[in-house]
């Protein structure tokens, strides 16, 4: 069911609209331009937050906005995925509109003005994805986004910057290309690509070959977002970006945008029968097995404490990924918990790195001895995160790799299970090294840093406390638990218990 | 009933009648699209001679659409040059603008004559105005109009023989008479090599690969305010005659299957995307990266006609409108720089995000819309183009339209990178080092020699006045309308146009 309503599109045009407010606004007049973009993210939350309960009724509210090709609408509509994704980038922007303003002034970054309008713009395609309704709306937004994020990789307009911002901009706009290519085959075959629980493709119209290629169009296609090896090694490169674009677009708002393309891919394109049918699914497990364990390697190698925050994100990002490969309702579940989980768990990471380097300026693990003393809360909340990280329980992570685990058992494939459980002491072995540097040594230099900004510490603080907050209780107070659970009961009704068969 | 569309100006009066001109034709395309949509083809038989005798004018909704697209940009282009035009033209400005309004009237004719050999007439009257006006770029100019000239005219003679070879088999110069003859008559070896003639002539005109030599040269010697003319309208006119070849001449299939014409153009439509693209990646002057970057363009209208289906000719017809669009927002916005700065070059743009921020953003605008950015117009161009390709099964079509993307973003961005990332003011021997400090990729932008020098005269940039940029804001932002109003061109024009 869904009803028409002008919400959906509101959530689009808020961040939107602030990124205007923003643009007009003079570097002089900062204070008012900051204004700007921290209102514009409480008024998206409150829509979000709107939008939520007809979710949760299953009332999916939806714009319709004009044909965009004929018989193709651009149309928007917060179903119960849609909305998993849409509140975790708009409440998570809320905090890193805050610490963005922190840190940037903090950093004394140049041109402020195109860089919170470019986080707005951003935020909105990123809205746009998650609300989508058919493939072409999700191709129109996964496009800007890219657009929208690359002034913001290329900010510091370095070479270095430049370079990365390329290879960007190289990586991201072939993967829209693929979906392109997808998207004009199924509207020449006249096939509707409407996102639906269970897929709109039913096997019956095209030929196994003609399956599988446009599988591998649309998993490529989001897969490059998703850092999917052998498709990840932009993400790396783009930590050169200021930090808060890291921690809210690269760690959550554009990955996830890829990760959640896959489950849209999956769950709703598709479909779990079909794809079981084809054995694609062994494809995307075997790959996103394999990048979960070869990044959280890479991750122990990296010295740089950025660049090994990313290759733990590649990592986590396919535990989504394999999670939705699984076909289970459980472990569909927990792949949509795990976004969650990731997204507040990440973030609380990038935004401690991104402080310390404030203060401290420096951006490597093995600098940073003693540093938990100096700015304990900081610290402390990166301790959180590497617990959470770690799958320890009761945090978020561990909530959501139970389910993960338990679905992969569900569809009897054990040897999954081991993995996530074998990468949780992998993540473990990345991230206590430097909770245990931070607290347990002495510092190597006689400075004396404290604490950063008040708009930063509180951020990290709050993000922190949520990775264990929701551990304990997911639907406090977003219902993301409620909604993850919904969507798998729309992707597997009842009485196929999907699967369970698998060879 | 009066042919709407083509306005013999011809008065020594200077800007402001080929202004009115070019506007009032504007008008009398859009009545005529209206018009048409509404009733049906409009006929006209030149003094009164019935078809067999006379020439007709026939305007039907493609000829209708084309025509709309050639006016309405011309007349923004001619808006936004007049400061250009006043420099270039001086004391000749009467001149001037009469050959852009014989221009105009030869393209006009060109687009709405349903007799072979007046299109001939109307292509040399329109070639002969552009000859003229490349011209007036002095030096290099004379050159690259000469080559221009000897080149266009092997078009036009191709072009002339082929209809001869159509004449002696059919008897007929009228299209119509000449489609129901061939339809009735079988193959012979003199319509195929008419057929091939005249492809080549066209072919020539609108700049496919290999026939594009002389396009880089004008385009980048020919006084500003005529290669922001010629851009934009010059090569999309002789891809309409191709076009009408196709839907109004050869019966349905005969170029495909008996000529080989459409395979011919496919391959080469392919061919010069790939080389126009890779070609303007390595240019430091920026008209020249422009000039490059349509032979690449018009390498997918080729693709799109090459099809030989609906859907094909309505992703080549569409991308003639977006690509005249896309095009005059570049070449004013390079122009208008120019204005500015006294700088071409792709160097020369460094910094001018700052400088001057609304030219540059419209410049951005045309560029994304180019690279295919949704919901932009280019992107469209892209989306019919690939459906046209999945629908013939040539996926090779599908594969080079949609990564020439990617090859569109390289040189696109080249230019974006300099114009907002780039420090504005680089000290003189800084730039070297910048240079070789990136590790550029496939990208090459290579220190020119013939580079003007660069950012002493960006200092003093600034916005060019209103009457420059209101023209370019008006076809920048429609790169975004046309883009968003695809859907309905495309079912209310374009498909019935091209049945």
């Amino acid at each position: 069911m869904t009803t028409d309503s002008l919400l959906p599109i509101a959530a689009v045009l808020i961040p939107a609209g602030g990124a205007v407010l923003v643009a007009l606004t003079t570097e002089r007049r900062r204070n008012l331009r900051d204004a700007w973009s921290t209102i514009a993210a409480v008024a998206l939350l409150a829509v979000m937050l709107l939008l939520l309960s007809d979710a949760l009724d299953g009332q999916a509210a939806r714009t319709t906005l004009l044909e965009i090709s004929p018989g193709i609408d651009i149309a928007l509509r917060a179903d119960a995925a849609g909305m998993v994704f849409g509140l975790l980038a708009s409440a998570l922007w809320v905090v890193s509109g805050i610490y963005a303003v922190g840190y940037m002034r903090g950093e004394r970054e140049q041109k402020q003005t195109r860089f919170f309008a470019a986080f707005a713009l951003s935020i909105s395609a990123t809205v746009g994805v998650a609300l989508a309704e058919n493939l072409l709306t999700f191709i129109l937004f996964y496009e800007l986004l890219s657009l929208f994020t690359y002034p913001l990789v290329a900010h510091r307009e370095t070479d270095e910057a430049i370079v990365a911002g390329r290879k960007y901009l190289a990586y991201t706009l072939s993967g829209g290309l693929l979906l392109i290519g997808a998207a004009a085959w199924l509207h020449v075959l006249g096939i509707d690509a409407t996102f639906q629980p269970g897929g709109f493709l039913d096997g019956t119209t095209l030929d196994g070959a003609a399956q599988w290629g446009l599988f591998a169009l649309l998993a490529g296609g989001v897969g490059v977002k998703a850092a999917v090896m052998p498709l990840h090694s932009w993400l790396p490169s783009a930590m050169v970006a200021p930090t808060p674009v890291s921690a809210l677009l690269h760690a959550v708002a554009v990955v996830k945008a890829g990760v959640f393309g896959m489950v849209r891919v999956v769950a709703f394109a598709f479909g779990p029968a079909l794809l079981l049918d084809m054995g694609a699914w062994t494809v995307l497990a075997g790959l996103s097995a394999a990048t979960v364990l070869i990044a959280s390697m890479l991750a122990l190698r990296h010295d740089n404490l950025k660049r090994r925050l990313a290759y733990s994100t590649i990592s986590h990002l396919s535990y989504i990924v394999l999670g939705a490969a699984l076909l289970g309702p459980i472990a569909l579940t927990g792949a949509l918990l795990h976004m969650v989980g990731h997204g507040v768990t990440k973030i609380t990471l990038f935004f401690a790195a991104g402080a310390i380097h404030v203060r401290t300026h420096k951006e490597n693990v093995s600098q940073l001895d003693g540093i938990g003393r100096q700015m304990p809360i900081t610290m402390g909340a990166f301790a959180l995160a590497s617990l959470s990280m770690a799958g320890i329980p009761p945090f978020v992570l561990f909530t959501s790799k139970v389910y993960l685990g338990w679905g992969a058992a569900e569809v009897g494939q054990q040897l999954f299970l081991l993995l996530y459980v074998a990468s949780g002491v992998l993540s473990a072995a990345y991230l206590f090294p430097i909770v245990v540097r931070a607290f347990a040594r002495s510092s190597t230099d006689h400075a004396r840093y404290g604490e950063a900004d008040m708009r930063m510490v509180v951020p990290i603080a709050l993000t922190g406390i949520f990775a264990l907050v929701w551990g304990i209780a997911p639907d406090l107070p977003l219902g993301f638990f409620e909604l993850a659970e919904s969507v798998a009961g729309d992707v597997f009704p009842a009485p196929v218990a999907a699967a369970g068969d698998t060879p | 009933m009066v042919i709407p569309v083509v306005t013999r100006t011809r008065s020594g009066v200077a800007f402001s009648l080929a202004l009115g001109g070019s506007a009032l034709s504007t008008a009398a395309s859009a009545w005529a699209l209206a018009e048409v949509l509404a009733n049906g083809s409009i006929r006209y038989d030149l003094g009164g001679w019935a078809p067999p005798v006379g020439i007709q004018y026939v305007v039907d909704e493609v000829s209708a659409f084309v025509a709309l697209v050639v006016t309405s940009v011309a007349t923004l282009v001619i808006a936004g040059t007049r400061r250009w035009a006043e420099r270039e033209a001086g004391a000749r400005a009467g001149p001037f603008y009469a050959l852009v309004m014989l221009l105009l009237a030869g393209l006009g004719g060109m687009v709405v004559t349903a007799d072979l050999f007046n299109l001939f007439v109307f292509l040399e009257i329109s070639s002969l105005a552009a000859y003229t006006l490349v011209f007036l770029g002095g030096r290099a100019g004379m050159l690259a109009g000469f080559r221009y000239l000897v080149l266009g005219s092997i078009g036009g003679a191709f072009y002339l023989l082929g209809v001869g070879f159509l004449y002696f088999s059919t008897g007929t110069l009228n299209m119509e008479e000449t489609a129901t003859i061939l339809a009735a008559s079988p193959s012979s070896r003199s319509v195929q090599a008419g057929a091939v003639f005249i492809f080549v002539g066209l072919g020539l005109k609108m700049a496919l690969v290999p026939l594009h030599l002389w396009l880089p040269d004008a385009y980048t010697h020919a006084p500003s305010s005529v290669n922001s003319l010629l851009a934009p309208i010059m090569t999309k006119v002789g891809a309409y005659a191709m076009v009408r070849m196709f839907l109004s001449v050869f019966p349905d299939g005969y170029l495909k299957d008996e000529a080989l014409v459409a395979d011919g153009l496919l391959v080469l439509g392919l061919v010069g995307i790939v080389f126009g693209s890779v070609a303007a990646i390595r240019q430091s002057d920026i008209r020249r990266m422009l000039a490059y970057s349509s032979i690449g363009q018009l390498g997918l209208i080729a693709v799109g006609i090459g099809l030989a289906t609906p859907l094909g000719l309505v992703a080549a017809l569409l991308h003639v409108m977006n690509h005249a669009v896309m095009k005059g927002t570049l070449f004013l916005a390079a122009a208008s720089v120019r204005l500015s700065t006294g700088l071409s070059s792709v160097n020369g743009l460094t910094g001018l995000g700052r400088a001057m921020p609304l030219t540059m953003a419209c410049f951005t605008l045309g560029a994304l819309s180019m690279v295919g950015i949704p919901p932009m117009a280019g992107f469209f161009s892209k989306w019919w183009a690939a459906q046209a390709g999945v629908e013939s099964g040539q996926w090779v079509v599908v594969a080079v339209v949609l990564g020439s993307s990617l090859l569109t973003a390289v040189y696109v961005f080249i230019v974006l990178e300099r114009v907002y990332l780039r420090p504005a003011l680089p000290a003189e021997g800084h730039e070297a080092s910048e240079e070789t400090g990136v590790p550029v990729d496939e990208t090459g932008d290579a220190p020119d020699a013939s580079d003007e020098g660069v950012p002493a005269h960006v200092r003093g940039a600034s916005e060019s006045p209103v009457d420059v940029v209101l023209p370019l804001a008006v076809l920048a932002l429609a790169t975004v309308v046309l883009g968003v109003a695809n859907s309905f061109i495309v079912t209310h024009v374009l498909e019935p146009g091209v049945r």
